[in-house]
């Protein structure tokens, strides 16, 4: 076979990849609204159970804060905040932090807390629990993530914002404690830091 | 013609199966078979990719120089899996989310670019796209074999969370049982799922062997 020039390959292999490019840049197009709309979507839809029962009339993700670390919320990444209002009034803001000491790498979690510091839902968002064991922290496996709803740093006292097993008014996971334990913390972590910082929280602009 | 058709299927899904014979994609297809749903969302998007490459490969195969045949390859396969990773993104939104980086990671499953050097770039275009489609119903065949093995199993469910494919409310499928074997739903559970899948295999061919050697014995015997 005799030799072919070298700049013969290269424009073979540039020529594939202006083709492979468009193709890539024409599904873009095609896609990208709808992705963007799907992304928006998923997080109005995720965070709005986190504010049951709340009347508010602003959209929930309207008003973002990003806390760079270090902020004093759990997790070591930068936290977020959704304020949300009703009649130019503040309701309740949204915390997306991570919970660390789960079984498997951070947990996301979202709590929702109106002005009185009460805990109006939690969700989770992200995580790598066990599948069957720690994964009923998800609203669709198991109620368990509704037990905190109402609750707030005086209810139940300090001292009980722990697992039963560990003598607190929480339900466990049969089978996996280590998860609930690390949500439960980051829970009440946050809601120390509602507590001591809520006006500044809302005095702040917008991203 | 038909007859023929019939045995490229019966090639791709069964004798050659990438993942039961050649062994190939084994990384998604022990990652993301712990439910039936991700088995087959999977299982489609390596589908349509391997389809799409064959075709590309094989269209393009003349003017591909055997030294640069590999970056070409790659490059194929890579854009391919970010059209169909957008495509998921748009249209299979949860899906994606279910399958994470296993989608992007088509890229690595080396049933592709195997079947592009060992088929596409070497036949026309239509019997490419026919290789491409019957070895990716294969895989995606066993990728949901697993997955609803271990679902069912593991979690004592079948077909839970199938909105994520059609859409909808969530859908807890069939359920049968609260919990299951929690072994299963764990990676090692994926690993012994697949022992069983080619160890089962190889004993149906075994067995369909040595009739087939019987047979005609016995029918000399009759004929003595």
């Amino acid at each position: 076979m005799p030799d072919r020039p070298i700049w013969k390959s290269g424009v073979t292999l540039a020529i594939i990849a202006a083709i492979c490019t468009s193709l890539v840049a024409a599904t873009w197009q095609l896609t990208a609204e709808r992705i963007e709309h799907n992304q928006q979507e998923w997080l109005e839809r995720s965070l709005r159970p986190a504010l049951a029962g709340l009347f508010f009339d602003t959209g929930v993700t309207e008003s973002k804060l990003t806390l760079p670390p270090p902020h004093g919320l759990p997790g070591s990444g930068p936290a977020i905040i959704y304020r949300v209002y009703a009649q130019g009034q503040p309701v309740a803001a949204l915390f997306i932090v991570s919970a660390r000491g789960g079984y498997a790498g951070p947990i996301r979690l979202l709590i929702g807390v109106a002005m009185d510091g009460s805990v109006t839902g939690i969700r989770i968002l992200e995580h790598r629990e066990t599948p069957g064991l720690g994964d009923r922290i998800e609203i669709i496996k198991s109620d368990w993530a509704l037990q905190f709803d109402g609750r707030s740093l005086r209810n139940p006292e300090p001292g009980k914002w722990k697992i039963k097993r560990d003598g607190g008014d929480f339900d466990q996971l049969t089978g996996a404690s280590v998860t609930p334990r690390a949500i439960i913390k980051a829970i009440r972590e946050t809601l120390i830091y509602f507590a001591a910082n809520a006006d500044s929280i809302f005095a702040r602009g917008d991203d | 013609m038909a007859a023929d058709l019939i045995e490229r299927f019966k090639i791709g899904l069964w004798r050659d199966n990438p993942g039961l014979v050649q062994l190939l994609g084994l990384c998604p297809l022990l990652a993301v078979t712990a439910t039936f749903v991700n088995g087959l969302g999977l299982g489609i998007a390596t589908l349509a990719v391997l389809v799409a490459s064959n075709a590309l490969v094989s269209a393009t195969r003349r003017w591909i120089q055997p030294e640069i045949r590999i970056p070409i390859y790659v490059l194929i396969i890579a854009s391919l899996v970010t059209c169909i990773e957008l495509i998921f993104k748009a249209w299979f939104p949860e899906l994606d989310r279910s399958l994470g980086v296993f989608i992007p990671l088509i890229v690595t499953n080396c049933a592709i670019v195997a079947r592009a050097e060992i088929f596409a770039s070497r036949n026309p275009i239509g019997s490419s796209i026919l290789d491409g489609l019957v070895m990716g119903t294969g895989f995606a065949l066993l990728l949901m074999a697993i997955g609803a093995v271990r679902e069912l199993f593991g979690q004592g469910s079948l077909f839970a969370r199938m909105d994520m494919l059609l859409g909808g409310e969530p859908m807890h499928g069939i359920v049968l049982a609260e919990n299951g074997w929690l072994f299963l739903v764990l990676p090692p559970g994926a690993f012994f799922c697949l022992a069983l899948a080619i160890a089962g295999k190889n004993a149906i061919d075994q067995r369909r062997q040595t009739s087939r050697n019987e047979i005609p014995r016995r029918a000399r015997r009759l004929n003595r």
